[in-house]
């Protein structure tokens, strides 16, 4: 998880204002406004179908919002054509040109604006190089591998130094080798460049480590749109909670609150969280992701939680165990403690440090089920 | 072992060209049989001499093909090459906004198809016959025209040159349609997107990427409406009334009336010979010949 990049300014480069998107009586962007910054990583991240690609081809042009507005650098793009909007694409089946070479391909959109022939020659050049192809200029399309198309599609894009640059899974159809090569290349090639990024995945791992900021969306929603490392720690919303990671979620109430812990009442016992964002009688989600679950063969204060363990399942390096709650629930913990560890079907008390325990706001019952029908990857 | 396991593949391999064979040998017959043989046939008449009365005696000459040089017949083939040149072009440009239009409308592209390709399974007799009756100085348009009163006498619409060209187009256009249909239908339509997202507006999108990507499909299209135009001895009959000669009426007619069968089959393999070469240059700017197929 990278800290937040210094480079990123206040200034506001792309604003979405209440922006909304209809296919006949299909809802696919709900009332959405965001803020993207100025030399800002920011990622669309949520599960097929929620609207990122639909959100990037507003802001590029190829879509119409049904309702809403759209700035670039506060000026509305309502009227403008996707030629006529300083942003460039990456598209996710990189749509390089089949009939030209690859120097001709990278200058496209320069041989559009008439940049002079000699000028157009340095920069690809200097593209080339950027994206490590220098020697392939001559290349046609169909003898370049799908890496080194992928770069060719973003030099092609970048060549014309758009204010934004947006992606569409630019990595989806990469290996998984590859694909972690040219994250961290294209996370330099930002940084470098200080070019605004608006880049869609539907990888969550792909998101938490290139970005300055995710907005994670749910069904044409924007859930939460903070920096990686809050989006892990302080979901906002189940949703979050569970699309981002895995996290053990518990339905609670809020019992009693203390000045140094909140008490909660679950379906399968008595656990303790920190007080600040509740208040007495709040009914929440308590969220605890598998790595912060702690158990004791002894009961701790403030916990009453018993669970059954059920089995342990070793990945790789780590071990995984699945316990069921008194109700049936399943929770997961990960990082175990070495030492003594219980056997298959012993009985332990299940707890978790104050701070891990994230309170989280019910959503209502409609939205509930539609997390149910959402895959959780 | 290697050695072994190789020599187990090449068996392997001959049985299955064997196999090959033997599935090929229906479809080998009926091309050696009805195709090649005829057409090796026509090559041995057209060097034969005529005999009287529409015989032919085998006797070795290459005066038919002699005679094919003479000014009558030569203009006959200048002529035949030029109406089929201006009614393809023609064809191509009145075809491809209309296979671009149909590509473009996904939902129905396949009902504007098949009512593109009804005149085309109509017989053709049927549909020159009904241009005819369109045409005709007492016909629909000439009638029209005199009854708002903007013409007095009927003008003449058939029977010349023009009206040839236009007939040629009415008849071959769905095979100008189909194949530039299928090329603009399979391009990858992100790459339209593409080129705008650059910065290029939609003409220069249509030069440098639409255009160059769809070029097969405008090349078999050439291929598939110039071969039949310069054969079409029916619409020439027709609508050209006997003034408009093509290569494809002193054809019929040396079969048929003149009965000089020499003559008309070096007229025949000069034609074929033509399009044998129009293929080699559709292969040679890399046209792929199943998309005449197609
Ligand atoms: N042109 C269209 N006409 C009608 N519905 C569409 C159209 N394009 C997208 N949709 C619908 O809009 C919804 C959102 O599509 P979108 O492509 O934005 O999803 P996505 O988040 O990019 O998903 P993925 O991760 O699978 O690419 C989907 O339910 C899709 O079926
Ligand atoms: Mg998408």
């Amino acid at each position: 998880m990278s800290d937040v990049n210094e480079k990123v300014s206040d200034e506001v480069i792309v604003s979405l204002l209440n922006v909304e998107k209809w296919y006949g009586s299909n809802n696919v962007v709900k009332n959405m406004s965001m803020k993207i910054k100025r030399g800002e990583f920011l990622t669309l991240l949520g599960p097929s179908g929620c609207g990122k690609t639909t959100t990037l081809r507003m802001i590029s042009g190829f879509e119409e919002p049904s309702a809403g507005v759209i700035k670039i650098e506060n000026e509305s793009v309502e009227m403008k054509e996707p030629y006529q909007r300083d942003v460039n694409t990456v598209f996710q089946s990189y749509a390089l040109f089949p009939n030209m070479t690859v120097f001709d391909n990278i200058a496209y959109g320069l041989k559009v604006k008439k940049v002079p022939k000699d000028e157009i020659k340095t920069r690809v050049e200097e593209m080339l190089e950027l994206v490590q192809l220098k020697g392939f200029e001559k290349r046609r399309i169909d003898q370049m591998s799908g890496g080194q198309k992928q770069r060719v599609a973003i030099a092609r894009a970048l060549i014309n130094a758009p204010k934004v640059l947006l992606l569409d899974e630019p990595l989806g159809a990469l290996d998984l080798k590859l694909r972690k090569q040219m994250q961290l290349e294209l996370k330099r090639l930002q940084k470098k460049l200080n070019i605004t990024f608006v880049y869609v995945t539907h990888d969550q791992e792909e998101a938490l480590t290139m970005s300055d900021r995710i907005a994670v969306m749910n069904g044409g929603i924007i859930e939460q749109l903070d920096s990686p490392k809050n989006i892990y720690e302080h979901p906002k919303t189940k949703f979050v909670a569970t699309f981002i990671g895995e996290s053990n979620i518990f339905e609670a109430a809020v019992n009693e609150v203390k000045e140094d812990c909140a008490v909660v009442g679950m379906e399968c016992g008595r656990g303790s969280i920190l007080p600040d964002d509740v208040s007495l009688g709040d009914n929440i989600y308590v969220s605890v992701r598998p790595e912060d679950m702690r158990f004791d063969t002894e009961s701790v204060e403030g916990f009453n939680i018993k669970a059954v363990v059920k089995e342990f399942i070793y990945i790789g390096n780590i071990t995984k165990m699945v316990a069921t709650l008194s109700n049936g629930d399943e929770i997961k913990f990960t990082r175990l403690h070495t030492g003594k560890l219980p056997q298959v079907g012993d009985v332990i008390n299940v707890y978790w440090s104050l701070k891990d325990g994230i309170p989280i706001p019910t959503e209502t019952a409609a939205e509930l089920q539609a997390l149910k029908n959402v895959k959780i990857g | 072992m290697k050695i072994i396991a190789n020599a187990d593949y090449v068996k392997r391999k001959k049985k299955s060209r064997l196999s090959q064979v033997f599935m090929c040998a229906p479809l080998t017959v009926w091309v050696v049989a009805l195709i090649l043989l005829p057409l090796l046939y026509l090559l041995f008449m057209s060097f034969m001499t005529k005999g009287p009365m529409g015989t032919v005696k085998y006797i070795f000459s290459v005066e038919s093909y002699i005679r094919i040089l003479e000014p009558e017949y030569f203009n006959v083939v200048k002529k035949s090459v030029f109406i089929a040149a201006i009614s393809t072009l023609a064809c191509v440009l009145v075809g491809y906004p209309m296979a671009y239009f149909i590509a473009s409308k996904k939902k129905i592209s396949g009902t504007l198809m098949l009512m593109m390709m009804l005149p085309f399974w109509t017989c053709a007799l049927v549909t020159i016959y009904s241009f005819v009756i369109m045409f005709s100085n007492s016909g629909l348009v000439n009638t029209f025209l005199m009854k708002l009163g903007i013409i007095h006498e009927p003008i003449s619409l058939l029977y010349n040159n023009f009206s040839v060209a236009v007939g040629m187009v009415y008849e071959l256009l769905p095979f100008a349609v189909m194949p530039m249909y299928s090329s603009i239908e399979k391009m990858d339509k992100s790459l339209i997107e593409a080129s705008k997202d650059l910065g290029a507006g939609p003409v220069r999108t249509f030069l440098q990427v639409t255009l160059p990507l769809t070029k097969p499909g405008i090349f078999a299209a050439v291929i598939l409406t110039f071969i039949p135009c310069i054969g079409y001895y029916m619409i020439t009959d027709m609508l050209g009334g006997g003034t408009t000669m093509l290569i494809g009426n002193v054809i019929y007619n040396q079969f048929t009336s003149a009965r000089d069968w020499p003559f008309g089959a070096a007229l025949s393999c000069i034609l074929a010979a033509v399009i044998l070469i129009l293929m080699y240059v559709y292969t040679k700017f890399g046209g792929d010949l199943d998309d005449l197929g197609a």
